[in-house]
């Protein structure tokens, strides 16, 4: 997400670099206050230093083929709180700027933004210390719960914290006058590649936090450091997990870009939006005409009782979230029931030996 | 030799290049962090379809190269960064943009391949820059630089710090990767088994090693900022490059030089 010089006009890189400023600023100032400040720069500097080489390790994750890397402003502001751990990430960008060309000298403070304002400041104080301060899961024993609220909030504050930094690169190249592509369907492009990025970042992230914080539990910010029993059971990874999907398949298909998919516009085009470009082709009365179409058709208006990801004969927003809620639910329901079968299986083949 | 050791590589080499002494290098670094914004500034601020203009903007680049004799092709893996996301946003102009703005003979050129192509200038001109500017000054010149600009001195010290400790950190990172990798040959990265305990436990030496460093550095007399030597003053030459530099970069910037001397060779009626 590293923005290039290329990618900005002069004036909104100066409105970038005020921003950052600022925010730098504020930070200076605050961390000046603390009187254990000069205590805290060594370790600035060197957990900076880890994570720019942490960035590097490539995670391969299961069953793709690819590999995911670490998020650096979550995993700096739980270890060092939102000033420290944002002053920190915004060396680390001067440093790949100056010695690794990732993003450019005048882009440096829209980098600066989109990656460790919303990843240290946002993520922080909207996502990490509320969850870490919250009464939820107090009945499950601190460890396991701890263990839970860690994942939680470090797979959320990296989807939405890189949601921000992707929906910021679309508007700055956009006020920059760079790019011909609309302003829509960049956004349509840009936000689920870095859905899927954050939800691979925070998983690697949480592993790291919750490694730190079973060996060396003071080391996080607002973390209890009196935890007793416990390792986190299946059935607590479960919940995490129905509940990371359940935000992401309810709050952001909210956020899901109301112009057609790629192939859809290619097809289709949008006339509302003014593409003339399509292929001329009618939406309606596109495809094979044929009794087993029209079969088919009936079938399917019959069981999708969720029309393009909302109640049928309604638009609005509830729709597309229940629908993104029902969605991830019966993707669940189907991953149980093929576990189900295959632990089935297993066990007439052991039974049968 | 894995990614993470061809980065320490390319650390030391542009620590190789920032020791080299040549007229550019002993010039105050103050000046040659100014002339890079100015230039950079100046080089994006030209119009979308202005690439006639913009062609004549690689002569500071060009003669910089020259007098430094650092090789061109040093900073050309490095574009490994900046263009994939400069092409993924240029790309699309030559299929929304098709005016054709150009007709060379039977080859008509749309607007959106000039866009394009003024965009890829833009990125490479301003990457040659920023390279030229970190392979002629040291990190510790450029510090020293902020620090004359005013910006505070918790951050200077934070960013010298960061520097000396990330090729401390590289090289951890760097023989961690290779005894992982030996221990699971065929491997493409790190198993999602050993993704906490991977990072998690240089992360756990690293909080130790910062303690340590701490105490050390408040044996020698630390107190939240470095010392720093009185700065050298700003010498004449240094204001003579600032100003020639500026003064080139404004004239590159407005005076449509390519057309000028087009004009003078070929005459359009």
């Amino acid at each position: 997400m590293h923005m290039a010089d290329a990618l900005l006009a002069p004036a909104v890189a100066g409105v970038m670099y005020a921003a950052s400023a600022a925010a730098v600023g504020v930070s200076v100032h605050t961390l000046r206050k603390d009187e254990q400040q000069p205590a805290k720069l060594p370790t600035m500097a060197v957990s900076a230093a880890l994570v720019f080489a942490g960035q590097m390790i490539n995670y391969t994750i299961p069953g793709t083929g690819s590999s995911g890397h670490l998020c650096g402003g979550m995993l700096l502001s739980a270890l060092l709180g939102p000033q420290a751990g944002f002053l920190s990430m915004a060396v680390i960008l001067t440093i790949q700027c100056l010695f690794f060309a990732d993003g450019g000298l005048l882009a440096l403070g829209a980098n600066i933004w989109n990656m460790a304002f919303y990843g240290c400041f946002v993520g922080y104080y909207l996502i990490w210390r509320p969850i870490m301060h919250s009464k939820w899961l107090s009945g499950m024993g601190g460890k396991a719960a701890g263990r839970v609220k860690i994942i939680l909030a470090s797979i959320l504050g990296c989807v939405v914290t890189l949601q921000l930094g992707a929906f910021s690169v679309v508007i700055e190249t956009s006020l920059s006058g760079i790019t011909e592509l609309p302003f829509g369907t960049f956004l349509a492009v840009m936000q689920p590649i870095h859905l899927a990025i954050g939800l691979v970042e925070g998983l690697i992230t949480s592993a790291v936090l919750v490694f730190v914080w079973e060996a060396r539990p003071e080391l996080l910010q607002d973390v209890q450091t009196s935890g007793n029993s416990g390792r986190c059971s299946v059935r607590t990874t479960l919940i995490v997990l129905a509940v990371a999907a359940a935000v992401v398949g309810g709050g952001l298909s909210l956020l899901a870009s109301g112009n057609p998919d790629g192939l859809e516009w290619s097809l289709f085009g949008n006339s509302e939006a003014g593409y003339s470009e399509n292929m001329g082709l009618d939406e309606d009365s596109f495809g094979v005409s044929s009794d087993a179409a029209d079969t088919a058709a009936s079938i399917q208006g019959w069981t999708a009782f969720l029309p393009d990801y909302a109640f049928s004969g309604s638009d609005s927003a509830l729709g597309t979230s229940v629908s993104g809620l029902v969605g991830a639910g019966l993707v669940a329901a189907v991953a149980a029931a093929i576990c189900a079968i295959g632990g089935f299986f297993r066990k007439k083949k052991s039974s049968a030996k | 030799m894995n990614q993470v050791s061809r980065a320490l590589t390319e650390f030391q080499e542009m620590d190789a290049l920032a020791a080299m002494d040549t007229p550019i290098h002993r010039l105050h670094p103050l000046v040659k962090l100014l002339t890079t914004v100015v230039y950079i500034f100046l080089t994006v601020s030209f119009d979308k379809y202005d690439l006639t203009g913009l062609i004549p903007m690689v002569l500071y680049p060009a003669l910089l190269f020259s007098i430094t004799g650092i090789p061109v092709g040093t900073c050309f893996h490095k574009l490994r960064a900046v263009v994939p996301l400069v092409c993924a946003v240029g790309i699309v102009n030559p299929f929304l943009d098709r005016e054709v703005l150009l007709q060379v003979g039977a080859l008509s050129v749309s607007g959106g391949v000039i866009s394009m192509l003024t965009l890829m200038c833009k990125g490479i001109f301003a990457l040659m820059a920023s390279f030229l500017l970190i392979a002629t000054t040291s990190m510790d010149a450029i510090c020293m630089a902020l620090r004359k600009m005013h910006v505070p001195g918790m951050i200077v010290t934070l960013l010298l710090l960061t520097y000396r400790y990330v090729s401390v950190m590289i090289e951890e990172v760097s023989v961690m990767t290779d005894a992982y990798h030996l221990r699971a040959p065929g491997q493409k990265g790190i198993h999602y088994r050993a993704w906490g305990s991977f990072v998690g436990q240089l992360l756990l030496r690293s909080m130790d090693r910062a303690t340590e460093l701490y105490q050390s550095m408040q044996l020698r007399g630390f107190q939240g900022e470095f010392s720093y030597v009185a700065a050298p003053p700003l010498r004449g030459r240094d204001w003579a490059y600032f100003c020639g530099m500026a003064a080139g970069c404004l004239a590159l910037r407005f005076v449509p030089v390519a057309e000028l001397l087009g004009g003078m060779v070929i005459s359009v009626d």
